[in-house]
């Protein structure tokens, strides 16, 4: 079986994030392999194991993301694929990733597109479904069990906490949620041997792709941090009166009411 | 010059770090006060390949450099200090030496395991009355036909309990000048005559194995001496070097992990209306400890640089330990103090941090030792 999986490089938003001119800083920024995407480079690893084949995982970044890409061969991928776009593109959205790795695949004969459910920094959970519709497969999102029998495809889909039951076919392209499984660590013989591993870099001439191509369909015009969260109110006396001054203060003052 | 990690190590210290914070952490107050060794921890950290990282990949191990290793030391030493001593003495001690003086069929035999991480090692130097003073070591071991037999005793001997081999130490003669001739030999646990018990009630790195070993008419064979005969002695010198290195890369764990603790409580806590990291007292303390820490890391990588490159690296790996375990204390104890009273509590961590640092100024060479080893250097 052929397997891809779609990987991004984020910031580790558990860390502190510095702002500055409407730019997230890099300096000081710990990047991590994004964490749903993680469920999905595991996934793959399963999948080739029980049915064969092989596992490719591609990114589009920077020079940087060399060291997401090593860490996934690091688990068990076996090849992978770095589409760099750091002296070509000055910015990017959904449209622009979806279209790059349109443009990737369509020399490949890809049995399984696995991708996260979304990135941590941006929360689109577009990539999938766009690339899945421009490939004309089938794909579903927000997986947590993926059992695959020749060409049947059964999937377990997680719907806002209740289950959906779905069948479907190969190729299909699918994005991972977490409980879908238990991401493993690389081993350490597993990062010696990554270092070994085919990395192939691609940047979007090689795509056929130039700039205008890939131009992003929308504009960011501001990022900011969300207000540091302040002390809570703890109210007093009797509850009746803590009930009025309760409404009261969701009505007047944080205008909720 | 150069003082950027590779990605080879910046992955292995990534990953060593996430199993720390995930599966050791945790644990860290109950491995304490518990005061027991995590076997199953051990057994994960086998899998993973985090015991075999110095280790060639055909005797079982990871095929990565002392600097991956005293990365791990410092991330596991970091969140436990029980768990990275008796990890540290695991490799430093208990596989080092039959990877650098064992014939090829010993280290398939004996290392491959220890660096598969499918079984722990020790060694055995310390005796009742043979501390500092190696030299002054009693146990014997006398060839007969072809075997040895050992008689003697040893103390605080790391892992031991749960050892399947220990490397021991023992007077298998005396040279020309009528000097002991101190050998080093393999000796598998469950061999008859072998006594290991761990009843010591200890200070600190409580959760790591500390146990006394009986040795009476413990028969092995001859090919199990370790290395030149005549040269055991330097033998475990060159071995106690390399150690150094690890129990150093432990101290800048438990620093960083005062640090750390210190800084967020520091920021956090509110005396006087406003917060304590606002008192100059309390900022110099945390100035001190940063640049310290920095300090002490960057001797364990370059002592450790100098190891991978084949260069002489005695001194530097006594530079390192002495002040990174003495640094560990300090930094430990004035983590105490910026906590205040809570400090003093088990739960907030810190004293734990100074029981478990005081040992790393003891262990594999007091600090009054490594002054000597360093003045040795210098000539003296
Ligand atoms: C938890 C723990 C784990 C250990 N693990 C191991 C292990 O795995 N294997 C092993 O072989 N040993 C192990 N040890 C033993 C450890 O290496 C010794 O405790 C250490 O070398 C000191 O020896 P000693 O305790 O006999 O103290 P002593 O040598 O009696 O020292 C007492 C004091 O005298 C000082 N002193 C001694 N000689 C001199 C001198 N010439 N000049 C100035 N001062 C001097 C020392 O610095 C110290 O302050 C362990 C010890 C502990 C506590
Ligand atoms: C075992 C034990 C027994 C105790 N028994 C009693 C008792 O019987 N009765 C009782 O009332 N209390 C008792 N205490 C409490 C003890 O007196 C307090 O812990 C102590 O006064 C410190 O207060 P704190 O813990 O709140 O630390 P904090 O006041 O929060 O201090 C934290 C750190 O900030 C520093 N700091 C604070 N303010 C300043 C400043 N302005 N400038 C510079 N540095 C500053 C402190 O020196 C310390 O290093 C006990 C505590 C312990 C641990």
């Amino acid at each position: 079986m052929n397997i891809y999986v779609l990987l991004k490089k984020t910031f580790d938003t558990e860390e502190k994030i510095n702002v500055s001119h409407g730019q997230i800083e890099d300096d000081g920024a710990e990047f991590i392999i994004n964490p749903y995407d993680e469920y999905a480079v595991e996934e793959a690893i399963n999948q080739r194991d029980e049915h064969g084949g092989e596992v490719t995982v591609v990114t589009i970044g920077d020079e940087d993301s060399e060291k997401q890409l090593r860490t996934a061969l690091a688990m068990g991928a076996d090849k992978a694929v770095l589409i760099n776009t750091e002296d070509d593109l000055e910015s990017g959205d959904q449209y622009t990733t979806a279209k790059i790795l349109e443009a990737f695949f369509e020399d490949k004969e890809a049995d399984l597109i696995l991708a996260g459910n979304v990135a941590i920094d941006e929360a689109s959970g577009q990539v999938g479904p766009r690339l899945a519709e421009a490939l004309g497969i089938p794909y579903v999102t927000t997986i947590t069990s993926l059992k695959i029998d020749g060409e049947v495809v059964n999937i377990e889909k997680d719907v806002e906490g209740d289950v959906e039951i779905i069948e479907t076919s190969l190729p299909v392209l699918v994005t991972c949620q977490q409980g879908l499984n238990e991401p493993r660590y690389p081993s350490l013989p597993g990062i010696m041997k990554a270092k070994k591993k085919p990395l192939e870099e691609l940047e979007i001439d090689d795509l056929d792709l130039d700039e205008d191509d890939v131009e992003p369909k929308t504009k960011t015009i501001d990022i900011f941090l969300p207000p540091e969260k302040e002390a809570g109110r703890v109210l007093e006396g009797e509850l009746n009166e803590q009930v009025v001054e309760l409404v009261s203060l969701l009505k007047n003052e944080s205008k909720v009411l | 010059m150069n003082f950027e990690l590779s990605k080879e190590q910046l992955m292995i210290k990534k990953m060593v770090k996430d199993f720390a914070e995930n599966v050791i952490q945790p644990r860290a107050i109950e491995i304490d006060k518990e005061a027991k060794f995590p076997i199953d921890i051990f057994d994960q950290l086998g899998e993973l390949g985090i015991l075999g990282i110095p280790f060639p990949e055909e005797y079982g191990g990871s095929g990565g450099d002392t600097l991956s290793y005293a990365l791990a030391v410092e991330e596991i030493g970091s969140v436990c200090g029980s768990t990275g001593l008796s990890y540290a003495a695991a490799v430093s001690l208990g596989a080092s030496p039959i990877y650098y003086f064992g014939t090829e069929k010993q280290k398939k035999a004996f290392l491959t395991p220890l660096a598969q991480g499918k079984a722990l090692g020790s060694f055995g130097l310390t005796e009742p009355n043979a501390g500092s003073d190696a030299g002054g070591t009693k146990t014997t071991a006398k060839l007969e036909g072809d075997e040895y037999i050992i008689n003697g005793e040893k103390c605080f001997i790391t892992n031991a309990s749960f050892a399947k081999t220990l490397i021991v130490t023992a007077v298998t003669g005396k040279n020309e000048k009528g000097k002991n001739i101190i050998s080093a030999i393999i000796v598998p646990t469950d061999t008859k005559g072998v006594k290991i018990t761990s009843n010591y009630d200890k200070m600190g790195v409580r959760g790591s194995d500390t146990a006394e070993i009986v040795l009476d008419q413990v028969r092995v064979p001859k090919e199990n001496l370790l290395g030149d005969p005549e040269k055991g002695f330097k033998q475990f010198l060159y071995t106690l070097d390399g150690g150094r290195i690890s129990i150093a890369a432990l101290g800048v764990g438990i620093a960083q992990a005062s640090l750390e603790k210190a800084l967020n409580y520091a920021k956090e806590r509110k005396q006087f209306g406003q917060s304590i990291s606002n008192f100059q007292s309390i900022q110099f303390k945390l100035a001190d400890m940063a640049m310290e820490v920095e300090l002490s890391r960057n001797m364990v990588h370059k002592a450790a640089w100098l190891k991978d490159n084949d260069k002489p690296f005695s001194k530097e790996a006594a530079y390192a330990k002495l002040f990174a375990s003495e640094t560990a204390s300090r930094a430990a104890n004035q983590a105490i103090q910026i906590h205040g009273g809570y400090g003093y509590m088990r739960e907030y961590e810190v004293e734990r941090y100074l029981r478990d640092a005081k040992l790393l100024e003891i262990g594999e060479g007091t600090s009054e030792i490594q002054r000597l080893v360093i003045a040795r250097q210098l000539g003296c």
